[in-house]
């Protein structure tokens, strides 16, 4: 055991009993950590990140059991102390941030009594001196105004600030390891951003060492030294994280490089390219390297022998026979063909969203989730649709859909009113929007074959009825989304994650839509697969001229993928334009806050200072006055945002945004100082309140005749 | 592997076989093979199985006409001749004991399938539908389910007399509120999930939607529930007899023969204590099985 590091995993291997069989999810797992280093492990869902998290805490389910391996631990081996030990090592020696820290903080008690607790717990303290020391921990994970924080409850507080206080509590003992295990994922990019903002100050106030658990390659890129990629449970290359992400060893470290979207790539220009297959399923016998049914460069032996871990020098290690061969790896053939041009930005109108209000509720509590959205989508484009979660987007593709009742407000399609829910809506309107949802595993019925969600689907919306026909159609519409005829018999339950939104796809155009809703599609998949599908929404988009309203969090997504963008904060949207307009400055605050929350592997090269917004976003049952923006606003000029609502700037080219500061005045702004961190409601310096313009009380309107 | 590969062609070795489809009613399976290897639901289940058996097969298994009266032996106790002992008639204990299966088998089944039928038709409506029909229908559930069990079948026996066909009928009648509410939360879960909203979005019926999207898959919680009313109904139906409102003499139902018994408990406690614990074997016998296919669930 190497005498310098906090924590050592020897030759780990675990597997998990079902139905007394076992499946091996880590296989020969050894890595290191030194004190005070930040070590990353990447890998997509079901490869054991989490595993090797739990087996440090040895909080394994009882159903999984170590076949061998140490993880040596301050020179003893965890797997083997008493319990009583373990409990006492548990809080004080290591701590753990889970994923969701809404579930992971008792919901009925004050944050400081559970901040305090640890403090009895483990260093005996009294009751007053352990509220005091909690208080003293909040200050040091920043936040603002610690002694009322310590009086909330934490649904009062904002998702960033609840991850604060996990973490303050994690490190109130300051212990020798913290493991985070995906600490950001579900969260807002905006409190993403702020989250992994604490970690990398927290990293030189205390000297612990770190495990940070992540899917995403560029957040563990941003905060840690080292990285390792899990793969099926394997560790398939580990290096100092720069080296590691700008030169990748190993094939599949190279492949989830190259299948996210970078910054400024657009659709027209480069095709994404995504690694063909999936994850080997849980305990597949895999007698060579694991990757090799999916790997570029495989070869026999790659198939037959086992790589071994090479030392390909500098501390790195790449577990693939051909490692120097990987940096030649030639991009894709995919990746030069473009996709055919963008729609010609004087196309015809396809939807039209006017005046568009949703509320919840009744009349005494009610919730506008929509809060007057105009927009238009034009035929063949893909108009994205941004913002933070409660934002909106998914009510108003519901009222889109139909399958809520809009309040009020005008939707036409192709100049034929849409407001009606979705049961008044005759066959020809439902074949034409139709809707790819979130995640294919609740969106497909479990019960039903594919062959029948797709040919229900076909009956319905392309009204065809005969047996042989509709078989016909069926294999065409498969082929269409790249699914084989064999993937017609089953359920879905024996397909993965990509093939089966695969099938959602399918249904979705059985009938040849005009307006497809996407909410998320890709977000619910793996890295590896997002690219494949969304090459394929796109390839089925341009084929068949369909209009998309693609919602998501993604910005990197939404960026590649839109032709125009639409932001939306608190149920109203408050930038809207074409793409590129909208992504640079001159463009609304919260616009901005969003694209410089955008964790991106460039970063590495080109690190931007972040936006911070100040507080969580406010209730929208009880939306702010004025400019709904005004209590977060970065940019925040005085009382004419807190007073009036901001009239639509106009800058250009069909993009218009909602605030007080004309885009002259705006674009030097965000050009010149980003906002100024730390005093994220301080009033920049220069500027004057603008005088009010002419088009104040102007309708909205999406793009200039 | 399946999304078109690039490997070379040489490859030898066969990638990772592709779940190949355990396909048809996978959920449903699932659940029989959790079961199958649950101890407890194997021992309930072969003690139904022989109950059942007996019910179908009582006249070759039985060693004497459950009806022979034979007054030279009445009030027999326990011997090789008569293994439960003879009741006041003279009538064989162990005959009318396997005997009386078959009518607390066609009752309390026929009962439930009626109460299973009837609930889940108002579940699916009442939770797929919501708002005022969901509104009025529960609160009329609330109502049946204030009154005991035993004073609705009461009320309605005394009122429409007391014969096998009113038994299954009152048993259904007072099972369908209860299982509506079982039926009902499992839907308003599954009625949140996307499939029901595509479907909605492709135009299907709300017949179509409640029957073959949302029922598939609630097929476990009713399962459960189905095999829980058993038992109840069961014991339902042999406290009927035993009031006698249910079924007539001379059967040699269980709950009629322990109320018949009682009187002779004194001096003949076999003519009580057989049919009893038949009843007791079947009753634990079926919450076996339903405790089995809870855990199953569960699982």
């Amino acid at each position: 055991m190497d005498v310098h590091s906090a924590l050592s995993i020897e030759g780990l291997t675990i597997s998990y009993l079902r139905r007394r069989r076992p499946l091996r999810v880590i296989e020969d797992l050894t890595l290191s950590i030194r004190p005070g280093e930040a070590y990353g492990l990447v890998g997509e869902s079901g490869c054991g990140k989490s595993t090797v998290a739990m087996a440090l805490m040895r909080y394994l389910p009882s159903n999984a059991v170590v076949d061998s391996g140490r993880i040596m631990f301050t020179g003893e081996d965890l797997l083997r102390v008493d319990e009583a030990t373990l409990r006492r090592w548990r809080g004080s020696r290591m701590a753990m941030v889970y994923q969701d820290p809404a579930s992971a903080l008792n919901p009925s008690m004050r944050v400081g009594v559970q901040i305090a607790e640890v403090y009895r717990q483990h260093r005996g303290m009294y009751k007053t001196a352990a509220f005091e020391a909690a208080g003293a921990m909040l200050e040091k994970v920043r936040i603002t105004d610690p002694g009322k924080v310590l009086r909330r409850y934490p649904h009062e507080l904002s998702g960033g600030q609840q991850q604060r206080i996990m973490i303050a509590m994690a490190l109130s003992t300051d212990p020798e390891l913290l493991v985070l295990d995906e600490p950001t994922t579900g969260l807002d990019a905006t409190v993403e951003a702020e989250v992994l903002d604490l970690v990398e100050q927290l990293r030189s106030d205390f000297d612990t060492s770190i495990l940070f658990i992540s899917h995403n390659l560029g957040v563990v890129g941003r905060v840690c030294e080292r990285v390792g990629v899990l793969y099926a449970g394997r560790l398939i290359e580990e290096g100092p994280s720069e080296e590691l992400l700008r030169q990748p060893r190993h094939p599949y470290t190279l492949g989830l490089l190259r299948c996210v979207p970078r910054r400024g790539m657009r659709k027209d220009a480069l095709r994404l390219e995504p690694i063909p297959g999936s994850l080997p399923p849980l305990g597949a016998d895999l007698p060579g390297c694991v990757y090799a049914s999916r790997c570029p460069i495989a070869l026999e032996r790659c198939h037959v022998e086992p790589p071994p871990p090479y030392d390909t020098g500098n501390g790195r290690i790449s577990r693939c026979h051909y490692h120097d061969e990987v940096p030649a790896i030639p991009l894709g053939e995919q990746q030069q063909q473009a996709t055919p041009p963008s729609p010609p930005s004087d196309g015809v109108v396809l939807l039209r969203v006017e005046g568009l209000v949703k509320t919840y509720g009744t009349s005494r509590a009610s919730v506008q989730a929509v809060a007057g959205v105009s927009f238009e989508v034009r035929q063949g484009e893909v108009f994205g649709l941004v913002g933070e979660s409660g934002s909106g987007k998914t009510s108003l593709a519901r009222c889109l859909s139909g399958l809520v009742d809009a309040s009020a407000g005008d939707v036409t399609l192709e100049g034929f009113k849409l407001s009606a829910a979705e049961h008044r809506r005759n066959a020809e309107l439902r074949r034409k929007v139709q809707m790819i949802f979130q995640n294919p595993d609740t969106s497909l019925n479990p019960q039903h074959s594919v062959r029948r969600i797709l040919g229900r689907a076909l009956r319905l919306l392309a009204g065809i009825k005969g047996r042989r026909e509709q078989e016909r159609r069926m294999l065409d519409l498969a082929s269409s989304v790249r699914l084989e005829p064999r993937h017609l018999q089953v359920r879905p339950a024996a397909l993965s994650g990509g093939l089966k939104q695969r099938v959602a796809i399918a249904r979705a155009f059985a009938g040849e839509p005009a307006l497809v809703l996407c909410d998320e599609p890709v977000s619910a998949l793996d890295v590896s697969v997002q690219a494949a599908i969304l090459n394929l929404l796109l390839d089925v988009q341009t084929a068949r001229g369909v209009s998309y309203l693609f919602i998501s969090h993604d910005l990197n997504v939404v960026r590649y993928l839109a032709d125009s963008i639409g932001v939306m904060y608190l149920g109203q949207l408050v930038d809207v334009g074409p793409a590129q307009a909208v992504f640079d400055p001159p463009h609304h605050p919260y616009t901005e806050a969003l694209v410089s929350a955008m964790t991106t592997l460039e970063d590495l090269d080109d690190p931007r200072p972040h936006v911070k917004l100040g507080g969580p976003m406010p209730s929208p049952s009880d939306p702010p006055s004025g400019c709904r923006f005004h209590t977060r606003c970065p940019r925040f000029l005085g009382d004419i945002c807190r007073n009036e609502a901001p009239p639509w700037q106009r800058d250009g080219e069909g993009h218009q945004y909602r605030c007080h500061i004309p885009p002259g005045e705006l674009r030097e702004l965000q050009r010149t100082n980003g906002a100024s961190p730390g005093e994220p409601a301080s009033r920049p310096n220069g500027i004057t309140p603008p005088k009010r313009t002419g088009n104040q009380g102007k309708k909205p309107r999406n793009r200039l005749p | 592997m399946t999304e078109g590969r690039n490997a070379p062609a040489s490859v030898v070795v066969a990638e990772p076989a592709p779940a190949e489809p355990p396909d048809r009613r996978e959920g449903f399976r699932d659940l029989a093979v959790a079961a199958a290897s649950s101890k407890t639901f194997l021992t309930g289940a072969a003690i139904l199985l022989f109950w059942v058996l007996m019910a179908l097969f009582w006249g070759t298994v039985a060693p004497y006409d459950p009806q022979a009266v034979d007054p030279t032996a009445s009030l027999a106790p326990p011997s090789a001749e008569h293994w439960f002992g003879t009741d006041n008639l003279g009538r064989d204990v162990l005959s009318r004991v396997l005997a009386g299966a078959s009518s607390v088998l066609t009752v309390a089944p026929l009962g439930t399938a009626l109460g299973m039928l009837g609930g889940i038709a108002v579940g699916l409506v009442t939770g797929y539908y919501r708002g005022r029909v969901d509104d009025v229908v529960m609160r009329v559930v609330d109502a049946l389910l204030a009154f005991p069990l035993i004073i609705i079948a009461v009320l309605v026996l005394s009122v429409l007399g007391s014969s096998k066909v009113n038994v299954i009928l009152v048993i259904g009648v007072v099972f369908t509120p209860i299982v509506a509410r079982t039926v009902r939360s499992a839907v308003l879960s599954e009625r949140e999930r996307e499939y029901v909203a595509a479907a909605r979005l492709r135009g299907e019926s709300g017949a179509y939607i409640m029957v073959s999207e949302i029922l598939p898959n609630i097929l476990s919680p009713i399962a459960v529930e189905a095999t829980i009313r058993l038992g109840y109904a069961i014991f339902t139906s042999a406290t009927l007899s035993f009031l006698s409102l249910g079924i007539q003499e001379p059967s040699p139902d269980w709950g009629l023969t322990i109320s018949l018994g009682r009187v002779y408990l004194q001096v003949a406690p076999w003519m009580v204590l057989f049919p009893a614990l038949a009843l007791a074997t079947l009753v634990v016998a079926v919450n076996l099985v339903a405790d089995g296919l809870l855990q199953a669930v569960e699982e």
